[in-house]
């Protein structure tokens, strides 16, 4: 930026968008788009006013919040959540690695690259609880399908970073492995798995958290966990067992969230 | 890290000590027990005739869902169009709600670290913990099913991911910019918005495409607890049984979400 000498011109900020055509039709197009979109929200705003009551009456269900009434059915719920994210993760990640590797550009030839990128693909395209009501359908009601539906997800997710984790690699490393005469075995055992491990250990923590969360929502359509306690509390307007339930679940991803974190500094 | 093991005169190499390696098979027994018995418990509570039978319900929905009933196509304008609206109205809540969040929660630039952080850190915790469908379960029993519901659902969830962000992109900012505004004199409203805001834009803009894409992808969804968008024909369609619907609702979001998938690329791209 250079500095001007004439006292009329006046220095400004640089915008974000260089191009003032681009930034003026981004601006308006943004403008038009949300004018369009709010004119055919339709809102029932006395429906919205009507319920407001109730929303007071759910916050203050918070305080305090009834744990004794529902206290078996939180802790069969909670428990049978936990169960699934434990399964789900370990089955998701053990299938992740070959497809992970094998979606890896560096290391796998075309066509098995082609092949575990469309897993990974469709994997990631939809959202849990749709691929769980398709699983509740094939498995049944309960845990089996909300642990298919997590390890399926789980597979998207994780074999995705992996394929770019390996991708990212010192390829010197591998290759001195390679050259002292390793087996194809030992070369992803000893040239690859080190340069990875750390940040997959890290990220398989932060799936067993992601898991967690999504176990607490498969319930509600049948697929096992706290879920359908906590949909059936709902239906029955009793927000404060609906309230410990939340406030459990809030408790329980801190305590992962804080866990992991000590735990990754430890294995890193 | 390295050993050698002197065995007959020979020395081998070994990637690790025992003492390293005993404690590593220590904790791989221990996770393959914990793995087994989570098993177990689960297993207890599965009907493994409905499992073994699985293949060939698959197979028979699969037949079922083919061909997919393109008619409905214009039916689907309205909906999918709800969805879209979900999601980038409750990004854009989330976004502006998450700024001040982020500003109090940013060790560099909160007011106080032992009364506003916690609070900050508690508001972002509790907003990411709970699942965008847990929020419009509640809220479709507070204001009611419709549109309205998911737009604040998916906003409420979004605050705790976008300010989560924000806060450890201001919190690696260079601080010799923000000194060198202050230098000049300026106010402290000056110095956050010539010092730290130009800084964060960049990261501040990707944030927010990043979440428009998930929110895209969880706004689907929302439907089947009533808070509107494509997921309440879905739901309509899985529990009349209609499956050539069901598949062309299917295809309909996958191709939303790998035209938002490809936007927030693009846009993230043009950005970094």
């Amino acid at each position: 930026m250079s500095i001007s000498i004439q006292t009329t011109r006046h220095w400004k900020k640089r915008p974000l968008i260089q191009r003032a055509s681009l930034r003026w039709t981004l601006g308006l197009g943004a403008a038009f788009y949300l004018a369009l979109a709010l004119g055919t929200t339709d809102v029932n705003w006395n429906r919205v006013w009507e319920g407001l009551p109730r929303g007071t009456q759910f916050v203050t269900a918070f305080f305090p919040p009834d744990f004794a009434n529902r206290w078996d059915e939180i802790v069969d719920g909670i428990s049978e959540s936990l169960w699934m994210t434990v399964v789900s993760t370990v089955v998701g990640i053990a299938i992740s690695i070959p497809v992970g590797i094998g979606a890896a550009r560096n290391i796998a030839p075309a066509p098995v690259y082609y092949f575990c990128r469309s897993i990974l693909t469709v994997s990631r395209s939809f959202q849990e609880v749709i691929l769980a009501i398709f699983f509740v359908k094939l498995f049944g009601f309960g845990p089996f399908a909300g642990v298919v539906t997590l390890s399926f997800a789980t597979i998207g997710f994780y074999g995705k970073l992996l394929a770019e984790d390996i991708e990212d690699m010192d390829a010197a490393q591998a290759e001195a492995v390679r050259a002292t005469g390793a087996s194809w075995l030992q070369w992803i055992n000893f040239g690859v798995q080190p340069q990875v491990m750390p940040r997959m250990i890290g990220l398989g923590l932060y799936r067993l958290d992601i898991n967690f969360r999504e176990s607490a929502v498969l319930g509600i359509v049948g697929g096992g966990g706290i879920g359908a306690t906590l949909n059936t509390s709902f239906e029955r307007y009793e927000f404060d067992s609906a309230a410990a339930i939340v406030l459990v679940i809030i408790a329980i991803v801190m305590l992962a969230e804080y866990s992991s974190g000590y735990l990754r500094r430890w294995v890193q | 890290m390295m050993s050698v093991v002197v065995k007959g005169g020979l020395k081998i190499w070994q990637r690790r000590d025992r003492n390293a390696q005993l404690a590593i098979w220590v904790s791989w027994l221990a996770a393959t027990a914990l793995f087994v018995y989570c098993f177990q418990l689960i297993s207890e509570k599965t009907i493994w005739a409905f499992v073994w039978d699985a293949p060939a319900q698959a197979g028979d929905l699969a037949a079922r869902m083919v061909p997919p009933d393109w008619g409905l196509i214009r039916h689907l304008a309205r909906p999918i169009w709800d969805t879209i609206n979900i999601a980038t109205l409750g990004t854009v809540i989330a976004v502006i709600l998450a700024v001040p969040v982020a500003y109090c929660a940013a060790r560099n630039t909160t007011p106080s670290v032992t009364l506003v952080r916690p609070v900050a850190l508690f508001i972002i915790v509790a907003s990411r913990s709970i699942n965008s469908l847990i929020w419009a379960l509640m809220l479709v029993t507070i204001v009611g099913p419709g549109v309205f519901a998911g737009i604040i659902a998916i906003g409420l969830r979004s605050i705790g991911f976008c300010a989560k962000l924000l806060y450890e992109a201001i919190e690696e900012i260079d601080e010799g910019q923000v000194e060198a505004v202050r230098a000049t004199g300026a106010t402290g409203a000056q110095v956050s918005v010539y010092g730290i805001v130009p800084q964060v834009l960049p990261a501040f803009a990707g944030i927010s495409v990043f979440r428009w894409d998930i929110n895209i992808r969880e706004s689907t969804v929302l439907g089947l607890v009533g808070a509107g968008g494509i997921g309440l024909e879905l739901n309509a369609a899985i529990t009349q049984l209609h499956w050539t619907q069901v598949s062309l609702m299917l295809l309909v979001i996958i191709g939303t979400v790998i035209v938002s998938e490809w936007v927030s690329a693009k846009v993230r791209h043009a950005i970094i």
